[in-house]
């Protein structure tokens, strides 16, 4: 059973993807729905069985990789923190599925669209069951592959293969800390393996590795290489650059693997590494402000941003940044809860936005949409409850875990806890503005789109809302239902050993005892930040275009992401390119060929030239020579 | 029982066999060129199942050499004729044998002048290249070693492009060089010793003087061969000029050459000076991997790309193997059994492109999935083989290189590490540009898939990809112990000199 959990998927991938031409469109849609509803059955079995059952196990398949020491096997690890992943992966995957068939329809790549959602889904489960280093890095780069071909599935669009080929490349920036994080690893502890190294990481605390020139202790120092992988694969803060460009996808895929599941797979790291990173109050500290650091920024250029999918992709990276700085103050058990419910409502939205999508003939640009509400009203309801959710609006599944989040990091009472306090509490206040920011203007007031389009505008089928709404009751629900295991007394049985947190770094607990002001903030700073952009938009329309002119710099600063990508083109994109032709140019053709065998082979011939030139024939010439030759002799005998 | 046989001489000799029938055959051009193709077929695919044989045989627990024949051959002299194999060379001589076949399927078409001689050329060259891999006589290696060049010299010189004289003479003249230094060298250890015999000279225990000047001879010849940076100009000039299938060996077997040389001489032959000269060996690899990974970014015809893309591959090779250590080795023999598959399909498929419009240049092509979907997927997963996916065989060896190199310093596997990154950039820039975009140039209008021919060169290859990508144990368990032997016996040998130097 559990074995057919990743395999499933895998199945279908390939099934889909060999026979497409004999399974025809609807039966590679049947095909691989087919074998994700097993799977996502099976899933939630299993999350039955191993996270409230208690029963985790460990699957041998068969060896990988053995090379002295070094042993990687194929394993499938089902602990408490897998099981949730596999059943948060399996829900949103088979949704996603179901609502592609739908999105979908009028694309002529259908069984391989399929094929790669598959696909993706078995390289996440790999990584979310993987027992040792070396196959989560496998799983790491396969659910990246995934990415890379359907960030890129329209390939005749060129921004699409640019934005496929960035997010591989950023991407294998942060795999390239990880690399070093798992080798570091398996020369401090001589094993990849999990258990292995969980057991050993005590005794281990004050060994110290020198890292290049610097100097540390060693588990500090591999915990800021792993985490770099998860910067990446996360999009946190200076590897955030490919996310939201990643939206070139087809929106489905911008559901599951760019809002639910594979960006979040830097949050399940850290976390399945806390009885490792745990030991390290540095490298928690670090993770702690590039988080607190992400969910600021990603929610500011959020503010500005007119593409629907845009928008939504900068609150997905801001909220990440929040499930990264509860990793930091050691509440690995509630950021594991924001992403299950932040998979929900956040592929809620995607999918919402979708709808939309689908409803206004592929027009993403939010001012060209509005006055749609009353044409589609299940999806603008369901948009309202993802916004809710998002904006952490009580009782929806926000609600409980961003709270739970920044009461932690107010709890943790460090300086940087404090920092993750207050850029979330501002965060939140941005969330909400933009979330509202973006129903208004796609449904209310009067629609700017054209009279064609606007006409057109027909709610989804059901073959796409009925997903929305499985979606919506997780948005709502799981909040309340996962409060008590994630967050409550039942937490310690819940998690057995998945998770280290030692002593005095219990911040969930110090949660529930924060003075009554820090409890109230982040339902204040919703409800501001909902009532602003009411006020904005709703009441006063003209106040945002007077504050971009008279804040120009800074919205221009907004408008175009803080210039990270400028900076990076800048400094590395074309650099790269300049340099790989000057040494192309200069280099090899001119110094080392110029030198070489170039260079020899002309010596060669004006010796030759040169040679060929004393033979010229004439008498005299020769004589003269001889004459100089006999000179020469004679002045040497007589000297000598 | 098969361990009587003389398997080893079979597989070496058989395609000269071959190579002797086609010689005979008289007629009509187009049916000796119909007679050629087959015999030249037969008799590869035969010598491969042979050598499936030796796999078969070996005994993975014995770092001894295996399957030995030994004959007197000038017995005044000490020189034998002297074969075996260890856990070190056996995938190479299958990997010559599995490559055979395949270049001459590859070559079914796009060859059709002087065929007869072309799969003459090619057996002959098989006879080398796996005569050097099983040799364990230093001069019947040598002799091996340098005839290699001539039927490759041959190939490129006569069925190459249009600056295939240029690219000839720079190929020969490079690896000429180095070879002379080499024989002084042998002829020295020669001289020393009294033997040739490989497996004696390994207990020889040249003094450390020495083993400097004689390390330094053969890593001329062997730096050629990789190649190394700074010698390494003649490998995109020969790529380029080179046939298809004169590419897939080049890159397949020939550069293996150098990597091999230094797994069966340098290290255990010269310990003392390896240990010297490995800092040397690291800097020229990381400039490699860096400097050939950026050239790559800018180049405009696709042999080329790939070809400077190999340097970057050959760079974690040469890491690997000086690392000295367990993942450091083997990651360096397994990258180069993964690089022999991988940078050969990858000159196969640019072939495939150039056999239809007869162009290199990346930008006559872009949009090719529309029209060749099968070709786009295998294209795509050799693309990810070298960058070095997880799954495929790129990635096994590129990873225990890098963990070998941790081992003996952080900055070398960082800095090389940063190849890995720059390889995902320019392959996929490659990939983007010719196979994704929209199709429309005129001359691609009509372009057609695979044909079940070159469909049948590309399935053992994909195979094979991802055999070793997901199960290398195969692999990796046969050389453990030869792998063993060569580090266990670097280390005494150092050990040995430390206390002959601390004594004195």
């Amino acid at each position: 059973m559990y074995v057919a959990i990743v395999f499933l998927p895998a199945l279908g991938a390939l099934i889909a993807g060999t026979f497409r031409a004999q399974l025809g469109d609807r039966g590679s849609q049947l095909v691989t729905c087919g074998a994700m509803g097993l799977s996502m059955i099976l899933g939630i079995v299993a999350f039955i069985d191993v996270a409230l059952g208690g029963n985790t196990r460990t699957i041998e398949l068969f060896d990988w990789i053995s090379s002295g020491s070094m042993q990687a096997s194929w394993a499938l690890k089902f602990d408490t923190l897998t099981a949730v992943m596999v059943m948060v992966v399996t829900v949103v995957s088979t949704m996603v599925h179901v609502y592609s068939i739908g999105y979908m329809s009028h694309d002529p790549h259908k069984p391989r669209f399929m094929a790669y959602l598959s696909m993706f889904t078995f390289a996440m489960l790999m990584l979310v069951t993987a027992d040792n280093l070396v196959q989560l890095f496998f799983g790491w780069e396969g659910v990246g592959l995934a990415s890379y071909l359907l960030i890129g599935f329209w390939y005749h669009k060129p921004t699409a293969n640019a934005a496929a080929i960035k997010a591989f490349v950023v991407n294998r920036v942060g795999d390239f800390g990880f690399a070093l994080g798992i080798f570091g690893v398996y020369i401090l502890f001589d094993t990849v393996s999990f258990d292995a190294i969980f057991a050993a990481a005590a005794s281990k605390q004050e060994a110290s590795i020198t890292f290049l020139w610097w100097e540390a202790n060693a588990i500090t120092v591999l915990s800021i290489l792993l985490f770099i992988g998860a910067m990446g694969k996360s999009a946190q803060l200076g590897l955030h650059t490919w996310l939201p460009d990643a939206m070139e996808g087809p929106t489905p895929v911008s559901a599951l693997i760019h809002a639910a599941t594979m960006v979040t797979a830097g949050v399940f790291m850290v976390a399945r590494l806390s009885p490792l990173i745990e030991y390290s109050a540095d490298a928690l500290t670090v993770i702690t402000f590039v988080g607190a650091a992400t969910a600021f920024f990603a929610a500011t250029v959020g503010l500005c941003q007119n593409d629907i999918k845009r928008v939504i992709a900068y609150s997905t990276c801001s909220q990440l940044g929040y499930m990264f700085f509860a990793l930091g103050v050691s509440a690995y058990s509630a950021a594991i809860f924001h992403l299950m419910t932040h998979a929900f409502f956040k592929a809620l939205l995607f999918l919402g936005a979708g709808s939309v999508i689908h409803a206004m003939s592929d027009e993403q640009d939010m001012r060209k949409m509005g006055g749609i509400w009353r044409k589609i009203p299940l999806t603008y309801s369901l948009m309202w409850i993802g916004s809710l959710a998002l904006a952490g609006v009580p009782f929806f599944a926000g609600y409980y875990s961003k709270d739970l989040i920044i009461e932690a990091a107010f709890a943790s009472g460090s300086a940087v806890g404090e920092f993750a306090f207050w850029m979330g509490i501002t965060a939140a206040v941005l969330t909400a503005f933009y979330s509202w920011r973006l129903i208004i203007m796609t449904f209310h007031g009067k629609t700017r789109a054209s009279d064609e389009v606007f006409s057109h505008v027909h709610e989804s089928p059901k073959v796409m809302t009925i997903p929305l709404i499985v979606l919506a009751i997780g948005a709502i629900f799981s909040g309340w239902l996962g409060y008590d295991l994630f967050a409550g007394d039942a937490r310690a049985d819940f998690w057995g050993p998945a998770l280290l947190v030692l002593e005095g770094h219990d911040t969930i607990e110090g949660a529930h005892h924060v003075p009554l002001w820090v409890k109230l903030c982040p339902i204040i700073a919703g409800v501001l930040g909902i009532g602003t952009a009411y006020w904005f938009y709703m009441l006063n329309p003209s106040i945002p275009g007077k504050l971009a002119t008279t804040f120009r710099p800074i919205y221009l600063f907004l408008l175009n992401k803080w210039y990270f990508d400028e900076l990076y083109d800048a400094v590395f994109v074309r650099p790269a390119m300049r340099i790989g032709r000057a040494l192309w140019k200069g280099g090899d053709g001119a110094i080392i060929d110029g030198f070489g065998p170039d260079g020899i082979s002309a010596v060669a011939r004006v010796l030759a030239g040169r040679a060929g030139r004393l033979q010229t024939g004439y008498v005299y010439h020769y004589a003269f020579a001889m004459l100089i030759g006999v000179i020469g002799f004679v002045s040497w005998f007589v000297l000598v | 029982m098969a361990n009587d046989w003389p398997l080893l001489s079979l597989v070496t000799f058989l395609p000269l066999v071959g190579a002797v029938f086609i010689m005979l055959t008289r007629g009509e051009d187009a049916v000796v060129a119909r007679n050629a193709r087959y015999v030249a077929l037969w008799t590869s695919l035969i010598t491969f199942v042979v050598s499936l044989l030796i796999w078969v045989n070996f005994d993975p627990t014995t770092a001894d050499f295996q399957m030995v024949e030994k004959h007197a051959w000038i017995p005044e002299s000490n020189i034998s004729y002297h074969m075996g194999v260890d856990g070190i060379s056996v995938f190479f001589v299958l990997l010559s044998t599995f490559l055979t076949p395949i270049c001459i399927l590859a070559s079914w078409e796009s060859v059709q002048t002087r065929v007869r001689e072309y799969m003459i050329a090619f057996l002959v060259l098989e006879t080398l290249m796996v005569g050097m891999f099983c040799a364990l006589d230093i001069l019947v290696f040598y002799f091996f070693f340098e005839g290699v060049l001539i039927p490759m010299f041959l190939i490129i010189g006569i069925w190459g492009g249009p600056r295939r004289v240029y690219a000839a003479f720079k190929f020969f003249l490079y690896t000429l060089a180095g070879s002379v230094l080499m024989l002084i060298a042998v002829l020295t250890m020669y001289f020393q010793t009294g033997t040739t015999d490989i497996p004696e000279l390994m207990q020889a225990g040249f003094p450390a003087q020495l083993q400097t000047w004689l390390w330094l001879a053969f890593f001329a010849s062997f730096a050629v061969k990789v190649p190394m940076w700074p010698v390494h100009t003649w490998l995109p000039d020969a790529h380029v000029e080179a046939p298809t299938a004169g590419s897939v060996i080049l890159a397949g077997v020939l550069l293996k050459m150098g990597g091999y040389g230094f797994l069966r001489f340098s290290i255990p032959m010269f310990p003392d000076a390896s240990e010297y000269f490995a800092p040397l060996v690291y800097t020229l690899s990381i400039v490699a991997i860096i400097y050939t990974s950026l050239v790559a970014l800018a180049q405009e015809d696709m042999k080329k790309l790939i070809a400077y893309s190999s340097m970057a591959h050959m760079g974690f090779v040469t890491i690997g193997a000086f690392t000295l250590t367990t993942q450091g080795v083997e990651g360096s023999i397994f990258q180069m059994l993964s690089h022999g598959i991988v940078s050969a399909a990858l000159f196969l498929i640019v072939g495939v492109v150039y056999d239809r419009i007869h162009s290199r240049e990346i930008t006559a092509y872009g949009g090719l999935v529309t029209r060749m979907p099968r070709y786009a997927l295998v294209f795509m997963i050799f693309m990810l083989a070298s960058v070095g996916l997880p799954g495929t065989s790129g990635f096994v060896g590129e990873f225990l290189v890098l963990m070998g190199a941790f081992k003996v310093s952080t900055w070398l596997a960082t800095l090389a590490a940063t190849g890995v990154i720059l390889g995902a950039v320019y392959m996929l820039y490659l990939y983007r540009r010719v196979i994704f975009g929209t199709l429309d140039k005129e001359s691609l209008k009509a372009i057609l898939d695979l044909s079940p021919r070159e469909i049948a060169v590309f399935a053992p290859l994909v195979i094979l990809v991802f055999w070793m990508g997901i199960y290398p144990a195969s692999f990796l368990d046969l050389m453990s112990a030869s792998v063993d032997n060569l580090i266990s016996n670097y280390k005494v040998a150092l050990n040995a000199s430390a206390v002959d130097v601390a004594t004195r």
